[in-house]
């Protein structure tokens, strides 16, 4: 929220080209420098620790998730009574058959988090894709355009914004029915607006710099300069938040299954398999910790990797993290 | 001008400043050294990145990271307040209070959520340890001194109600109200428009006379010192290159620098059909050269310049000039 | 200030206003609400006798005027599965326990996340800066109902602690804490990042030169500033609470409060229950959000309230 502040007319633009100055002095918004920082991507990586374990432990569960039906030991609903309620491998009576156990209806745990996991990876990449896409366009078409359209897009974005996604989602799910196609729905038309803000505000923010107006005067069309310089600024930010994004519809599509409203069987994904554990809740916790702790790592690797990815492709963040490591000098003062 | 004892208050001995980025370590202030008297005005000269700033900040220890102060000592009265054990109880009870400071850009320089008399009474409890009503009095005849109408209506404003010009008033009288010995202004004109400069020039010369403080007043307007200061610093690339009483050095500049500068300034009264401006661009601040810093822009330079760095002590009368081949009268 | 909550309030109602409609139209787009209620073995002769009953036969125009009539007069129908009771009185039954859960959790996560974010911020790159930031990441990673669930294990394999102590309420400090966990680790981010953003600014530097204390310069300088973000963040977290996970936290807690009403109406399809329950919670949604902008001013005086 920015609230204009009053100031002289004269002032502020004397202000603004001296901002326009010290841009040439940063890296901020220049094509080439923020292609050169994704270069840098990678090298950053090595020395950013969390992020490398992020995406370590992120591929080796995207492995383990996509060739499920390979690879894992069971099938998700493979097993009768006679399996039923079985302790895991480090449990006295348990075995390397069945590594976490299996739950009360005799399906293999590990199993079901596998082929659980595949598909709520699945719905994840699905609701990206679809509403980043959706939201994307939308926020293009906002800030381009401007006027009278740009303000009624604003207005339905804020409107959707303030309802409460949860309940909304619970309702239309109760409606609709709950399978992989509807899920994928719901989250989408919950999860569009991020998308739209933000790149309505990427094109709005560009549109103002003094170098917008610098470069029509010099002759070079405004359009075309704006074009180069919101595509590298905004596949910055989108990507850190496609993967926030990505983080986030986990969690929602885990509760939702978790409260029953998600997928029905046989459908599964990690919130169904800790649904079906909720009442062993006392007697055998494991059954709904263990999925809630396979999403809990999951969903922290990507927060890792989004984490690494904002730092990463904004040139002056890993400044900022630079001048903190050089803190570690002993100081003369402060 | 009042009969002012004129002992030394301040001294600045070989500080060095450095900038530790991705990039490398810049080095923006190299070995300064400078004094000053009680009551005097200084003037402190040089242009962008010359480490003109970054040497007043390091003064009263508000260097910020990526910058520390890598060496050298500062001392008020006769304390030290930049580096050594006791330094750092020494700076808080300085700041604010007998050595004040007043930044470039007024719009940024005030809290836009408080009112403009709370951010002057803060200072006067914060040291003098006034009551609220008396602040408020003080705050009050405070704000008549510099200068700005109705100051009892415009105790309960907010920056975002006053101009710029009036902004910077409020923080000289926010800076004055424990009456320092020194005021420090750095850049406090740069951000205003032209007839506001001259305005708050004159501000800070009759609050001087009157008050008897001195004043560090640092700018690369040249324009600027000349009515305001007694002597003058010029700094080239971290370094004080000349130091000279100001009518002196701008009549007769010994250095090439200070020359290049006053021939640069735009002048009213003489016709001209280019602006002059002194060739090539400043230094990289990352390297130590062996010799002087300004050879590649110099017209003068000689063999001996180009390997031997030339120091502050070359005297000339009162003035100092780090050249091998200073302009003579 | 007067004619601003005035101005506000009939926003809000207005906005009521079309969540009403848009309830009113989602219903009847989706296909026929009566198949909603009643199960699929209902023969075709109750489904009919229903749909008179419900008034669900007549034109669609007939029924909005209807439908409206019964909301300005708080008739918001008759819940199928309490039997022919009001809908609107089940509501505010059930919604004191929420209200008193979803207080106490956002009371515990704005205090906590204030002070967390403000430490981190005073040494970023130092140890309660790393804890921190690790800490809160921790908190945004895990699922809601796992939160729950570990605070439930951890706290019952220990102490058995979840329903004991004096007075009514004290079986309501757990699900305070699940609640507040989430928001916290969210907020104390945004505390820290924008007091590091506030701490960088040049009034802060003046501050500074002038001699102020630093508990002053951080407390109340630059804390009042960084507050901005962080009342909208917060407004949002307690729309977020009241109106979502709420659900979960009472579901994993069995509490009796709104939010298991809703689960508990959506899965026995009570359409008017669902209806009712959307209709308050949107009534409070629009209550906190002028609520955010009050306080706004309060805080920036360059807020313009037109």
């Amino acid at each position: 929220m920015n609230k204009k502040r009053v100031s002289d007319e004269f002032t502020s633009r004397t202000s603004e080209t001296e901002a326009a100055i010290e841009q040439e002095h940063s890296m901020e918004g220049r094509p080439f420098e923020i292609r050169s920082a994704r270069i840098g991507m990678f090298r950053e990586l090595l020395s950013d620790s969390t992020g490398f374990i992020g995406l370590a432990i992120l591929s080796i569960l995207v492995f383990g998730a996509a060739f499920a039906p390979w690879i894992a030991p069971h099938g998700p609903t493979e097993g009768t009574l006679s399996t039923a309620n079985l302790p895991p491998v480090w449990s006295t009576a348990g075995s390397w058959k069945y590594v976490l156990g299996t739950d009360p209806q005799g399906y293999d745990m590990l199993s079901r988090i596998m082929f659980g996991m595949r598909t709520t990876l699945l719905i994840s990449t699905l609701v990206v894709l679809i509403a980043g896409i959706f939201g994307v366009t939308i926020g293009l078409i906002a800030g381009y355009m401007g006027g009278r359209l740009e303000r009624w897009i604003t207005g339905w974005i804020d409107v959707q914004v303030a309802f409460p996604g949860l309940l909304i989602a619970m309702i239309m799910i109760a409606v609709i029915g709950g399978s992989v196609s509807s899920l994928v729905f719901v989250l989408s038309f919950n999860g569009w607006m991020v998308y739209a803000r933000m790149t309505r505000g990427v094109v709005l923010s560009v549109k103002q710099q003094p170098y917008v107006e610098a470069a029509s005067l010099v002759g070079a069309s405004a359009g075309r300069v704006m074009f180069r310089h919101i595509l590298p600024n905004l596949t910055s930010a989108l990507s850190t938040l496609a993967v926030l994004e990505f983080a986030r519809i986990i969690l929602a599509e885990a509760t939702l299954s978790f409260l029953g409203l998600g997928l029905q069987f046989p459908d599964v994904s990690l919130g169904v398999v800790a649904n079906n554990g909720r009442n062993a809740i006392f007697s055998a916790p494991r059954l709904s910790i263990i999925p809630g702790l396979f999403i809990s790592v999951l969903v922290l690797a990507v927060n890792f990797v989004a984490s690494w990815l904002r730092v990463a492709l904004d040139p002056r963040e890993r400044d900022k993290r630079f001048a903190a490591t050089v803190s570690h000098h002993g100081g003369v003062q402060q | 001008m009042t009969d002012a004892p004129h002992h030394t208050i301040l001294e600045v001995d070989n500080l060095c400043v450095d900038f530790f980025t991705r990039a490398g370590t810049i080095h923006a202030v190299r070995n300064v050294s400078f004094d000053l008297v009680a009551n005097e005005t200084l003037g402190i000269v040089g242009e962008s990145g010359s480490g003109k700033s970054v040497t007043a900040q390091a003064i009263l220890g508000l260097t910020e990271l990526p910058g520390r102060v890598t060496s050298g000592q500062v001392r008020w009265k006769g304390e030290p307040i930049v580096s050594g054990p006791n330094a750092e109880r020494n700076i808080y009870r300085v700041r604010g209070k007998e050595i004040s400071m007043v930044f470039q850009d007024p719009m940024t320089s005030l809290n836009p959520v408080f009112t403009v008399g709370m951010q002057i009474t803060e200072v006067i409890r914060r040291h003098l340890g006034f009551n609220k009503k008396q602040a408020i009095e003080r705050a009050i005849e405070l704000l008549d001194l510099v200068g700005i109408a109705n100051p009892r209506e415009r105790i309960n404003q907010y920056p975002f109600e006053m101009s710029g010009g009036m902004r910077q008033r409020v923080l000289i009288a926010a800076a004055l109200a424990c009456e320092p010995a020194l005021l420090i202004a750095d850049e406090p004109t740069t951000a205003l428009d032209v007839t506001i400069q001259a305005q708050v020039l004159d501000l800070i010369a009759s609050l001087q006379k009157r008050l008897g403080i001195a004043v560090i007043l640092i700018t690369h307007d040249l324009g600027v010192v000349a009515g305001v200061c007694d002597r003058v610093a010029v700094m080239y690339a971290g370094r004080l290159i000349e130091t000279a009483d100001a009518f002196e050095l701008y009549a007769t500049p010994a250095h090439p620098y200070s020359a290049g500068l006053l021939r640069s300034t735009p002048r009213i009264d003489v016709e001209v059909s280019r602006l002059d401006s002194i060739p090539g661009a400043p230094p990289d601040l990352k390297i130590f050269e062996q010799g002087c810093a300004f050879v590649p822009r110099c017209n003068r330079a000689t063999d001996k310049c180009a390997h031997h760095r030339p120091t502050l002590d070359i005297t000339e009368g009162t003035r100092r000039v780090a050249c091998w081949n200073p302009i003579h009268a | 200030m007067i004619r601003y909550l005035a101005g506000r309030v009939v926003q809000g109602l207005i906005v009521i206003f079309g969540v009403t409609i848009a309830v009113f139209v989602t219903t009847r787009l989706i296909g026929d609400p009566v198949n909603f209620i009643l199960p699929l073995s209902a023969s075709l002769e109750q489904r009919a006798r229903l749909r008179v009953d419900l008034g669900f036969d007549q034109s669609i125009f007939v029924q909005f005027m209807d439908y409206i009539g019964n909301v300005a007069r708080l008739d918001f129908g008759t819940s199928t599965k309490f039997t022919n009771q009001d809908t609107l009185d089940i509501v505010l039954r059930f919604l004191p326990r929420t209200l008193i859960l979803v207080a106490a959790g956002m009371i515990i996560a704005f205090s906590v996340s204030i002070i967390l974010g403000m430490l981190a911020a005073i040494r970023p790159g130092k140890v309660t800066d790393k804890i921190l930031v690790t800490l809160s990441l921790f908190g945004l990673s895990m699922p809601q109902f796992f939160l729950a669930q570990m605070l439930i294990v951890v706290f019952s394999v220990r102490l058995g602690l979840v329903d004991i102590g004096p007075g009514p309420w004290t079986h309501l400090i757990l699900p305070s804490i699940a609640i507040a966990l989430p928001a916290i680790g969210r907020l104390a981010m945004t505390v820290r990042s924008a007091m590091i953003d506030e701490l960088n600014s040049q009034y802060v530097k003046t501050a500074k030169a002038k001699g102020l204390r630093r508990r002053r310069v951080v407390a109340v300088h630059a804390l009042r500033n960084a507050a901005i973000p962080f009342v909208t963040l917060a407004g949002w977290e307690l729309i977020r609470a009241l109106a979502g996970f709420t659900v979960v936290v009472e579901g994993v807690f069995g509490v009796n409060g709104l939010g298991g009403l809703a689960i508990l109406a959506i899965r026995e399809r009570d359409f008017f229950l669902i209806q009712t329950i959307v209709f308050v919670v949107a009534i409070f949604v629009v209550l906190i959000n002028i609520v955010i902008d009050v306080v706004y001013k309060f805080i920036d005086p360059r807020v313009k309230l037109t």
